[in-house]
This record gives C-alpha cells, structure tokens and sequence, in this order.
C-alpha cells in the first residue's frame, strides 16, 4: 500500500519476539525501557499498575500494554496534565493491593494468570472509578501517539495494521490508480 | 496607543472576514486575539492533544491553566470544567479560531433554516424564530465567502440547496472507498447523495496547493496550508492592506462606554499581562457565542450596570449548537481506506419536510478514524477491555462506517451563558458559567437521524449497527456555539439588529455565530463567514469617514 510500509514494518514473528523480550524487560526491574527512575510511580505502584494494565490490554500475538510502554504514559502523564489523577493511584493501588492480600494472601504481581483476571475483574467492581481511570489512561497510552511514551514502536497501530510512520504527502499515494470500490491503492 | 476606526475582538471565522472588509475598505483596524498565531511548525499530529481529541490538552487553545469555566448540571449544581473538557464548550482560541483546525465543511444553510418559526411554528417551551435575513439576501454573501475562503465540492447531485448562481471554485477531492461504498446505497433508498462542500484545496488555489490527503485532518492545523481558514485568507490580507495591526495573546477584559453610552474602546491584557486601552470608533465582537455573551456581560457600567446590550436580560440566552446523531455500522469487508480527510459524502434529503419534526439534519460519513476515536466506538457487547476487547479492536477498525450529522437544535431561553458570580480566569474576570439545554424535540429528532443513518449503512452492507443518538445533559454547544446574541427586530427578544448591531449601543457590533437565530442543520462556518461578509457591508455603508454615525 506504501512504499515505505515494508521497509519499516515487523513480521509477526518479530513481534511476538519484542513483546516477549519487552515482558522479561519488565521482570528484572526495566523501567519501561526508559533509564532511570520513575517520575511518579514508586516501583512497588508500578508493579501493581502493571498487573491492571496487562489485564485491560493482556499479550497475544500483540505485546500487552507493559511490554508498549503503558505505565511509562500513565507516569508521565501524572508529572505532567494528569497531576489532578495523582491521589486516585496512590489510593487506587493501595486499596487494589489491599483487596488482593485479603483475597488471595499475596500481593497481585504474585498471583497466578487467572487469579490477576479474577482480581482485577473485583476491582472493577468495587471501585469502579479508579479502575476506570486505569482503563482509560491504558487505552491512551497502548493506542495512542508513541511520543507520550507508550504505544513503543507504534505497535498497536501495526496491530491495526496501519502504516507507521503516519502517511504524510501526495507522493505517498497514487491517485491516479485509485478505485474507490476496490482496494486501496 | 493611537486611536484607530475598528477593533475587533476575536481573530477567528468572523473576526477575520469584517477585518479583511474593513481594512480594504479603508477604516484603520485594531484585531485583538487571546490565542497565538501558529505557523505549520506547530503543526504536530498528535491524536491525544488537538482540538478535536483533547484528552492531554487543546493544541490551539485555551490552556487548562488559568481559563475555567462553570457548568450546571441537570439537578443545578455547579461544576468547574478544564478547557480540555467537553462540558467546558471549547472553541479554539487562536489565530483563525475554529476554522485552523476545523474539518471544513463549507455549508450553505437551506432556504428554510432561516424561517424554522415560519415554517413549523415554535414548538410549547421553545424559543424558536425567524431569522430577519433570508437566504436571498445571504446568496451573494455566501458567494463571496466559498470563493474568497476557497471552497471545493460539487452540488449537483442533490435538489436539496438553494438557489445558487456559480458552482463552488473547486471541484471535489478524489471520493475515497466509503464514498464508493455508500452512493450506490444512498441511491439505492432513493437519496440524493453528494460530495460535501469543503474549504480545502482540490487543486492549487489562493497561491497554496492541494490537500495531500493524509489522516490527520480534523483537530489538527493543515501541515501542507490546505485546509483554508480565516488565518491562510482574509487575515493576511487584513494585514497586507497595512490598514490592519493584529495583536495575539490579548484578553479583552471589557468595553468601554462614555457618558453618553457609545463605546468608546476597549481595555485589554496585552502579551505581557499589563493592562492597556484601545479607543477606537466601533467595537466589533466576534469572541464566538461563548465568549461574545461573557464579554458583553463583564462590560459594565453605570448606564449598563446587566452588561453592554443586556437591558432585557437577553444576552446569552438561546444557546445552541448542534446534536451530533447517527451511527456506526459495522461490516464483513474492509471499508477503511486511510485516505483523508476522510468526510466525503453527504445527503441533505433529512433537513426538512419530515411530518411531525421540526427540521432535522444533514447525514455524512465521518472524518478519518484514528485508534484512540475507537475504543468505545465498537459493537455494543464487546468487552469494554481485556481480550476481548482488543481483538475487536483488531478486527473492527478497518471494517466499520460511522454516518453521522448535526442535528438542527430546537432552542431554548434557559440554555444560556451568564457570568459565574465566584469562579474567575487568570486575568481576574468572571468566566462563563453555561446552564440549561435545549428543548426536548430536538432529541426526537436526533432519534430518527439516527435510525435513518442505521438503515443507510445496512443497505449498504452493514451486518451490524450502533445507535449514537440519546439526550445530552447539558446544551451540547461546543465549536458550532451560536445563538447567545441573536438577530432580531424586537428588542425584547434578540440583542442585535439585521447589520448585527447591538439595539442600545449605535457603535458596538457582534459579528459571529453568536447571532444565528438558529443554527441549521450543518457545519456553521460557512455561514459564519457570509454573515460577516453581509455585516460588513452594511458597515461601511454606514461608515461616514471619521467617525461612526447611523
């Protein structure tokens, strides 16, 4: 469809390769791919968020949302224009931990795979408002624009099978081909 | 500062077309805008900050900081919004306001959306009137505003317009695949398809090129100038007139009087935050409706102790936009194409003469998607997140069609923008405090828009839709914000006069969608453009050289 499609996309295979690669990243403490600190999040938050983000966007042949970058967006963003969202983590998480030790007796980054489901389904129902804060602030930052930090690689926009980088210019399409009925030329 | 003939408030659809005519025309002109003027460096694509997508902030304005506003919800309770909210009612605060980054459709309102009143009788609780201009007089104005702003298109595939003597200057761009998808469907239900009007470049025009047809369109600035708004036309030659001074990032705190009750400037908060006085002949205001009404209302004095042109407490009222209604229809081939800008198609059979409504609207295809636009715009039943979720995500974004369109609203007096008695901006001044809603036949409306989209899509192959219709809680007035200063020749019941004079004040004007008596069932812009191309006239035809006399 585009000249530099090819050029610049992955092949599944190389795909799930990042995305496991993104996910042991995580395990041994990675920062999202990023060096340094987290801006907002202690680690302890981070390893909570990650179990409710990689819940609302789980890996299958596509990297989950910690393995996109997600928290390093939702971090970022809470330094920046969700400074009004900061209470709502800090309380948000505690009570997911809370609700988790008195659920299962451990702390959510040790459940098993269907008990992190099983979680943060109860989450969602007993506090709704934060876990919708979550759930938005995911979505944001697995589909939205990589410069915010997450969305690596404009992965989910691949996913969508989208061209990445964005199309810009007449040169990029050949009107002259173009058959509105058909496919895209 | 020297004195100079004009200034106008708000460098935006209107502000810049009246600076354009008068400036030409001769009148020394002051433009005073609260934003900045943006250049295509600023133009990046970023679909979580723009103007249409403002979860991180607006891109062209205003910012979070600073600028609140005060919304009342259904029960009366008083709420703050940030500008990136939609309650708040946003309309960009930059140079070219809406029209930098609009979508840019280009309508001609119909015949009958200038005598709703006439034509179905004002429904029990409504505010509902004529224009006192019709569409005849509006013609030439409409003429001069798709040639002088540049518009492309091609009308000849609909009944549904009035009567017009050139065809636009433009033909239309390139239809994309939903084009080729939902003419034949149109046809088939026995619609009047066509290619929309927009203000976009086809071909080279104006000294700028062709729209390169990318995805980033609506809410973003054009990077390739295509997209023509007041800031690439009229404004620039304002400006080349030399006739013309615009001054950005100054908030106009109110408007000055004299004893006698004649405006006799303005007093505004220049870049650096000092304020300064600008004594002028006439003062135009085309803050848009939000903004206009709160600048009238904060325009105080002893002789206008309600605000500047409020003696019958009618600034503000009758505020309007438009509700948005339509449907997503989903399909088993793939529909998406990602060739911007995305609208192409339209059907105006919907506007009027259905038995039993008070109008309608115009139906089109909508402006290309973009990733964040889908998360919850999926077949209803899918998992809001997990899995499921994302393998909708997967499967649905390039095989879906959203038709939708502004339903024409039914007003009303309560749906209103008055000043909030506690909340203030950065510069200290009360913000618009926006209250009511409009009346219910409007949403009646909406519901068959609605199911007539739905019935669209499945003829053309839809396997399944989803309604986007329902009651707002709140007038939904937003970027088409219209009405708080309407026309009229009662002053009882309107602010401002045909020429788009206030009734007390012989040299203050309000020239923008503020004075729409209603709001049609299109895109404002264009009309917004003619109305200040008709006012203008009749302002210089009043103008006696040096100072404003009636």
């Amino acid at each position: 469809m585009v000249s530099r499609g090819n050029a610049g996309q992955l092949t599944r295979r190389q795909f799930v390769a990042a995305g496991a690669l993104g996910g042991a990243a995580l395990a041994v403490g990675c920062k999202g791919g990023r060096q340094g600190d987290w801006e907002f999040l202690s680690d302890g938050q981070a390893r909570s968020l990650a179990v409710i983000c990689d819940q609302i966007v789980p890996a299958d042949d596509f990297p989950s949302a910690s393995q996109t970058g997600v928290l390093n967006y939702i971090d970022r963003q809470l330094m920046r224009h969700y400074r009004r969202h900061r209470e709502a983590y800090r309380e948000g998480l505690e009570q997911a931990e809370e609700l988790s030790r008195k659920q299962f007796g451990q702390e959510m980054s040790s459940l098993s795979e269907p008990q992190k489901l099983e979680m943060v389904e109860k989450l969602a129902v007993e506090n709704s408002k934060f876990f919708w804060v979550v759930r938005n602030h995911t979505m944001e930052g697995y589909y939205g624009s990589p410069r915010h930090g997450g969305n690596r690689d404009a992965v989910s926009w691949r996913m969508l099978g989208l061209a990445e980088p964005p199309v810009r210019g007449r040169a990029q399409y050949d009107l002259t081909k173009y058959d509105p009925g058909g496919a895209a030329s | 500062m020297k004195r100079v003939n004009v200034v106008i408030v708000g460098a935006g659809a209107a502000g810049g077309v009246v600076a354009k005519e008068l400036a030409v025309a001769g009148l020394s002109v002051v433009l005073l805008e609260r934003g900045k003027w943006y250049t295509a460096n600023d133009c990046r694509k970023d679909d979580l900050r723009n103007q249409r997508t403002s979860l991180l902030g607006n891109a062209f304005g205003p910012e979070d900081e600073g600028n609140p506003r005060v919304w009342v919800d259904a029960k009366g309770a008083a709420h703050t919004a940030l500008a990136s909210e939609g309650v708040y009612q946003n309309d960009a605060a930059c140079v070219g306001g809406g029209t930098l980054s609009y979508g840019a459709q280009a309508w001609r309102y119909l015949p009958q959306d200038f005598r709703m009143r006439s034509t179905y009788g004002a429904p029990a609780g409504s505010s509902l009137e004529d224009w006192p201009i019709d569409y005849d007089e509006l013609e030439p104005y409409y003429e001069k505003a798709e040639y002088e702003i540049g518009i492309s298109g091609d009308y000849s595939g609909t009944p549904f317009h009035g009567p017009r003597k050139r065809p636009l200057p433009m033909p239309p761009l390139p239809p994309g695949r939903e084009f080729g998808i939902l003419e034949p469907a149109a046809k088939r239900l026995g619609l009047h398809p066509f290619h929309i009007p927009m203000a976009r470049n086809s071909v080279p025009y104006n000294g700028r090129g062709p729209c390169m047809r990318c995805r980033w369109c609506v809410g973003f600035a054009c990077e390739v100038d295509a997209k023509n708004g007041s800031q690439n036309t009229v404004i620039p030659i304002a400006l080349g007139t030399g006739n013309c001074e615009l001054r950005t990032e100054c908030m106009v705190k109110e408007i000055l009087t004299d004893d006698r009750g004649r405006a006799r400037g303005v007093a505004y908060f220049d870049e650096a935050g000092h304020l300064q006085e600008q004594l002028c002949d006439l003062v135009v205001v085309s803050g848009c409706a939000v903004e206009s009404a709160r600048l009238l209302l904060n325009s105080k004095s002893r002789l206008f102790p309600d605000g500047l042109g409020n003696r019958y407490d009618q600034v503000g009222r009758n505020l309007q936009g438009h509700h948005y209604t339509g449907a997503v229809g989903f399909f088993d081939f793939e529909t998406y194409d990602d060739i911007g800008p995305g609208a192409t198609i339209a059907v105006s059979d919907y506007n009027h003469g259905t038995p039993g409504l008070c109008g309608g609207g115009m139906l089109a295809n909508e402006f290309i998607r973009l990733p964040i636009h889908m998360i919850d715009r999926l077949p209803e039943n899918t998992p809001s997140w997990g899995l499921g979720h994302k393998q909708a995500m997967r499967h649905w974004h390039k095989r879906c069609i959203q038709i939708f369109g502004p339903t024409q609203q039914i007003p009303t007096a309560d749906a209103r923008v008055t000043v909030d008695p506690t909340v203030k901006d950065k510069w200290g001044l009360p913000v618009a405090r926006i209250a009511g809603n409009v009346h219910p036949h409007t949403f009646e409306i909406g519901e068959m828009q609605a199911t007539r989209a739905e019935a669209w899509l499945k003829e053309a192959g839809a396997i399944h839709t989803s309604r986007m219709a329902g009651k707002a809680e709140l007038v939904s007035a937003g970027q088409h914000q219209a009405g708080t200063c309407r026309m009229g020749e009662d002053l009882r019941s309107s602010v401002v006069d045909r020429d788009c004079r206030i009734h007390d004040v012989d040299n203050v004007f309000v020239i923008d969608s503020s004075v729409h008596v209603t709001n049609g069932g299109f895109n404002p812009a264009l009309t917004i453009m003619a109305v200040a191309y008709f006012a203008s006239d009749a302002l210089k035809k009043n103008w006696k050289g040096t100072g404003f006399r009636s």
